[in-house]
This record gives structure tokens, sequence and C-alpha cells, in this order.
């Protein structure tokens, strides 16, 4: 499991807000800046922060839905700009997206058969005479019965329907499938049936996950390692256990701390963090966190920390720990 | 006693049939509690917030049970005298804070609104407990932020907003719809310990609906788990969480994936799923999904026993002398 199958270096992506009548922009929204990791083959690497850290668009860049401002992607050593289009085409099919909300993912006027088949028919993965075949073994993969293969949409329910999105990723043999928050629009007791699927196709297919989530104590049931996002910036990256017995960031601290424990009798010391989400068109200066961090420096506003690897395999980006 | 609510059913009468969303529920709260309601979606137990405070909308009606607070059955009241206890007396949280508050009106106008629909005083003195509520509720430089409109404040803002509005009158009684589930972790942290200081402040009850056994465990006093619109369990958090009896509460709690667990091992799994509700298994309504189904359970319905104060709905349980047995 120590083989790269995906490195990112430097990415950004900037949308303009506004230009001026020159088309020269004014604001600029930094929804991610300059983040850098690896995904190991067959891990699942985990992806937390908060809404409008930019963890949605970072998936998106992956699974080239959108282009970045700049920084690069590397595919099993293969960097995407350098891509032809052939080559680019088969980049899509080998890296595929699971969307979060499952109401609106799928097309309403498709049954979840086709939906399951016009990937392989779009990539001309099999003869047509064989593609029902897989469809059929795909809605058994995900636990869905032969007879409900011409249905539509809104015949099923919420996890269900999560459960035909994860088909129809699975319907191109991906290497890399994108978990963007799969389970947060799933109830209780129907998220811990999708987790363990999500768990069975990985031992199944040999794949690899980058999951996306807010919730931390999914991201730390399924991922090997886990990267924590503010505000466009990676501030930390390690291995799920020591991040989770030893985090180092003042963020991911006080990430955790806020988390509610399922034990009345124990109350756990809270860090309550002031204010809110600051906007990502001014950030502020220096490390991002600073106006609402309570370990705060005096070079934390002038100067935005790096991310460095302070014990192996641990990386933090905080001027604490320089 | 503050609120007692007595075999509350409310239905939806629907053309394919009728929905019964609430099944003949009962309970109490008293002055100063925090009594939260779990269950997942479907479980009616939003349809009972909107039931004690009138506001269903058709085809849902209350078709039966009594809703007494301070010995009054709200139930029984015209609009005009529920509109004097709503806001007042009654105050309501909801889930979404983007759209309960009114897009085109200043923040200040419509907390003032409020205070002065229910209280006697001038608008002068209306401003100064505006600005007042929304320093309570923790908005920074409240006095210039009263002058801004919803769409200029973020989602955490905004639930404060609307927390600094329900609790302009000092009511009794809060009802807080789902209030952290549209909001990150950290600001969650911040919503619940504000509750939790506005009712040591004010000794207000607060009836917390929510899906989230983790802020149930936090905050509330007493819980009460909802399954396809009937109580399923009723007890004071310590022993719901220490002792949880219901195999649907059971399997809910085996089903979280927990912080503080270190093994890798795969998650409980509720089988099946919510049933349709014009279409509920005969006899207990979760007898279909259960691991410990028996012949009986298919065929009746298992009443609300009560021991020590603690009470669940399950055949597995008998109340005697005393004590809750196993069977």
């Amino acid at each position: 499991m120590n083989e790269v199958l995906m490195k990112v270096q430097d990415l950004s992506k900037h949308f303009t807000i506004e230009t001026n009548f020159l088309g020269k922009p004014l604001s600029v929204l930094k929804a991610v800046d300059e983040v850098s990791f690896t995904i190991k083959k067959g891990e699942a690497f985990g992806l937390v922060g908060e809404s409008g850290c930019g963890k949605t668009t970072l998936g998106k860049i992956l699974v080239d839905l959108y282009s970045p401002t700049s920084g690069k992607i590397f595919f099993e050593g293969k960097e995407l700009s350098a891509l032809n289009k052939k080559q680019r085409r088969s980049y899509c099919k080998d890296i595929q997206m699971i969307f979060q909300d499952p109401y609106a993912s799928l097309n309403p006027r498709m049954t979840i058969g086709d939906i399951i088949a016009e990937p392989i028919i779009i990539n001309n993965l099999l003869p047509p005479s064989e593609v029902e075949e897989r469809v059929i073994y795909l809605l058994n993969c995900v636990g869905l019965a032969r007879h409900q293969r011409n249905r539509y949409p809104h015949e099923f329910s919420g996890g269900q329907r999560q459960r035909v999105g994860i088909a129809r990723a699975l319907a191109v043999e991906p290497k890399l499938i994108v978990c963007d928050e799969p389970v947060s629009a799933l109830d209780v007791s129907i998220q811990a049936q999708v987790l363990n699927l999500l768990d069975d196709l990985k031992a199944e297919f040999g794949l690899t996950y980058l999951f996306i989530a807010h919730g931390l104590n999914v991201v730390k049931h399924i991922s090997d390692r886990v990267g924590v996002m503010y505000l466009g910036k990676l501030m930390e990256i390690a291995p799920k256990r020591e991040l989770y017995a030893n985090p180092l960031n003042p963020y991911t601290q006080a990430l955790l701390s806020a988390i509610p424990i399922i034990n009345p009798e124990k109350k756990k010391e809270r860090i309550i963090l002031k204010g809110d989400v600051p906007s990502p068109i001014n950030p502020p200066s220096g490390c991002r966190f600073c106006s609402r961090c309570f370990k705060e420096l005096d070079r934390c506003k002038l100067n935005a920390p790096a991310l460095r690897e302070v014990s192996p395999d641990h990386w933090v980006a905080c001027h604490l720990y320089d | 006693m503050l609120l007692e609510v007595k075999n509350l059913r409310t239905e939806f009468k629907l053309k394919r049939g009728t929905v019964t969303a609430v099944d003949d529920i009962s309970f109490t709260i008293d002055k100063g509690e925090i009594l939260a309601i779990v269950g997942e979606s479907g479980s009616g137990k939003s349809v009972t917030s909107l039931s004690i405070m009138g506001l269903l909308q058709k085809p849902g009606r209350v078709a039966g049970g009594e809703i007494n607070f301070k010995s009054q059955d709200l139930n029984k009241m015209s609009q005009k005298e529920l509109q004097k206890i709503r806001g007042n007396q009654i105050s309501m949280i909801f889930q979404e804070p983007m759209t309960s508050l009114n897009p085109v009106w200043r923040i200040k106008d419509q907390i003032m609104e409020n205070i002065m629909t229910h209280m006697n005083i001038s608008k002068k003195d209306a401003l100064a407990r505006t600005v007042e509520m929304l320093d309570t509720v923790g908005i920074p430089s409240p006095a210039e932020r009263a002058n801004d409109y919803p769409h200029q404040m973020s989602g955490g803002m905004r639930q404060r907003v609307m927390t600094a509005m329900a609790l302009s009158c000092d009511p009794e009684l809060l009802i807080a719809d789902e209030p952290t589930t549209a909001l990150d972790v950290t600001i969650q942290a911040q919503i619940l310990e504000l509750l939790y200081r506005m009712r040591e402040k004010f000794n207000m009850a607060v009836l917390l609906i929510t899906h989230d056994l983790g802020v149930v465990s936090e905050a509330a006093d007493r819980v009460i788990v909802m399954y396809c619109g009937k109580i399923v369990e009723e007890a004071d958090v310590k022993s719901l969480f220490a002792q949880p009896l219901h195999p649907y509460t059971v399997g809910l709690l085996k089903s979280i994936p927990q912080i503080d667990d270190e093994s890798d091992e795969r998650l409980y799994m509720i089988k099946g799923m919510v049933p349709n509700p014009l279409n509920m298994p005969s006899g207990c309504s979760f007898s279909d999904r259960c691991d410990s189904c028996m012949d009986r359970c298919t065929k009746e319905v298992p009443k609300l026993q009560e021991i020590n104060g603690h009470k669940v709905r399950c055949f597995l349980y008998e109340a005697k002398e005393g004590e809750l047995n196993v069977k």
C-alpha cells in the first residue's frame, strides 16, 4: 500500500467574483489554495472541513469537472495537463465520483438500469450484448435486485439511490473514487448500511477512495489517512489514529472537541471557537485560521505557515511547530 | 408541569389513504427541563412540534388528544387566542435559518415585530431590547448588525438571530426543531452552549427535536425515541445511553461510528428501511427490521410499559412487581 496513485502539487482554484470594465479581476475567491498531498494505492484518504473550506471543489478538480488555476496533478506518475485527448478520456474513466445529494444526481427520466449502463456504452467497455449482464451484476454488488432494473429513481429511497450512484461509479471499473459526502443526506440507520457497502466494495474491487465529509466520526471510520482543510488550505495531514489521538493544529483540536460524544456521563473539555468562518473572498492575511485561533502568535498574522512534516507521516501547517 | 401532551394523534388525509403521522403519544415537560425527541425522517417528531404550535398545514389535522399548556388546551383554542401564546409564552426555532427569516426585512424589524406584538412597550424600548437580545446570543457589535438583512449574515449568525427572536419575549417553552442540523460542528457547539446558557438564565423549558444522538447526549435531561409515529422508549438521558432497552434504540446507538472507537470492525446495521406509512407492518411497526422479532410481534401491537421512569414499547420486556424483566 505504499505505491503512490495520485500526487497533487500546489493545486489552486480561484474563482473571479467581480471584474472591472477591462475584464481584470477585482475580487477573487480562493476556493483551493496551493494544496499538496498524495493518495496511496488502496487507501482511503479522508478530507474533512467545514462548509466553504473547498473540499468539494478539490474533489471536482480531481475528477476533471473543474480545471485548476495552477498546480499539477500526477496520476500514476503522469501529469494531467500533459495528457492528449485520448489519454485524458481514460483518466476520466479511472476517476469516478459519488455525489452528496442522491436526489439530484440521478436523471429522473432514466431507469436505474439505463443510468448504470450509460457510462459502459459511452466508454465502449463491453460489446452491446454483454452490457445487460454487467448491469445486473453491478446492481447485485450494491445490494439491489434484478427486478428493480427498470424502475425510475423516484421509486427509491435516499439510501437506495445512493446505491445506484455507487453502481454507476463502479460501472467503468475506476481506480480512484471521489466520495463527496456520500452519507450526509442519509438517516443514521441507512448511513451504516452505505458505509459498510463502501468498505466491502473497496476490498472486493481493490479501490482507492478520496472520502470527503464533514462528519469526523464517519471519516475516522472509513479512512486510513485524514487531511483537515480550512478556507482552501490543508492544515494537517496524518494517519487517522495519530490525528485523532494527537491533533497538532489548533483548528483540528477545536474541530475534534466540538463533536458531541454519545455518552452523557462523559463531559469533555470543549474549545468553543469565537466567531464564524471568514469569507474566502477576503481571507485573513497570514494563517487563514488566525482570526479564530486561541493560540495565536504574533507572526501568524504576517505570514502563512507552510505544511511541514513534524513527525513521520504527520504534516501540519502551523507556526507553533516551527 | 408546564406542558402535557395526552394521547395526541395527528393524521394526514391523502387520496391514497390516511397517514397517522403521530399515533397516540403522551409526554410532559417541566419548567426548566430539556426534553429531546429523537427519530429518523418520517418518525413524526416534527409533526409533533407543529401540532403543539397549531401550525399544521392541510391536509394534516390533530385528530385527537389534548395539548395542555399551563392547564389550557391549546388544541381547543382559536387561532386568535393561539397567536397570543405563540412567540410569547411558547416560541419555536426552525431547522432552516436560511428560509425562516424574511429576506426583505432588516433583522431588527423582524425581532421588533415580535416584541411589539406581545409587549406593550414603545418602539424605542423595543429596539433597545432587540439589541440586548442580539448581544445575549453572541452577535458581535449588535447595534450595527441589527440593521443588516439576513443575506448579510452567515448560517450560524442567522440561527442566532432566530434564537434571539424566539427568546425576545422570555418564553416559558422553546421548541427547537433541529436547531443545529444545517450548521457546522464548531458552530453547532456554539448554539448548544447558547441554549444551555439561556435555560440557566431564564429557567426556560426546551423541547429539542433532533436526529443526532450526539446532540441529545450533550444537551438533554430526558429523551423520547420515536419510530413511525409512536414512542418506543422514554427515559432520562443517563439511563437511556447506559442501558437502552428497545431493539431500535440499541441498533441506532450501535450503527453510529464512534469517535473514540479504535477498532476497525464493521458497523452494526439495522436491516431494511423505514416502512411506507401507508403500508405499515401489522403488529409492532419495527417488527420487519428487528433482530429479536418473535411471532407475537407481527400480530399484536406492544404497549408502552414503565418501570422506574424508564418506558419501553417492546414484548421483550415485561413489567412485574416494580421491575422490568427480560423475557
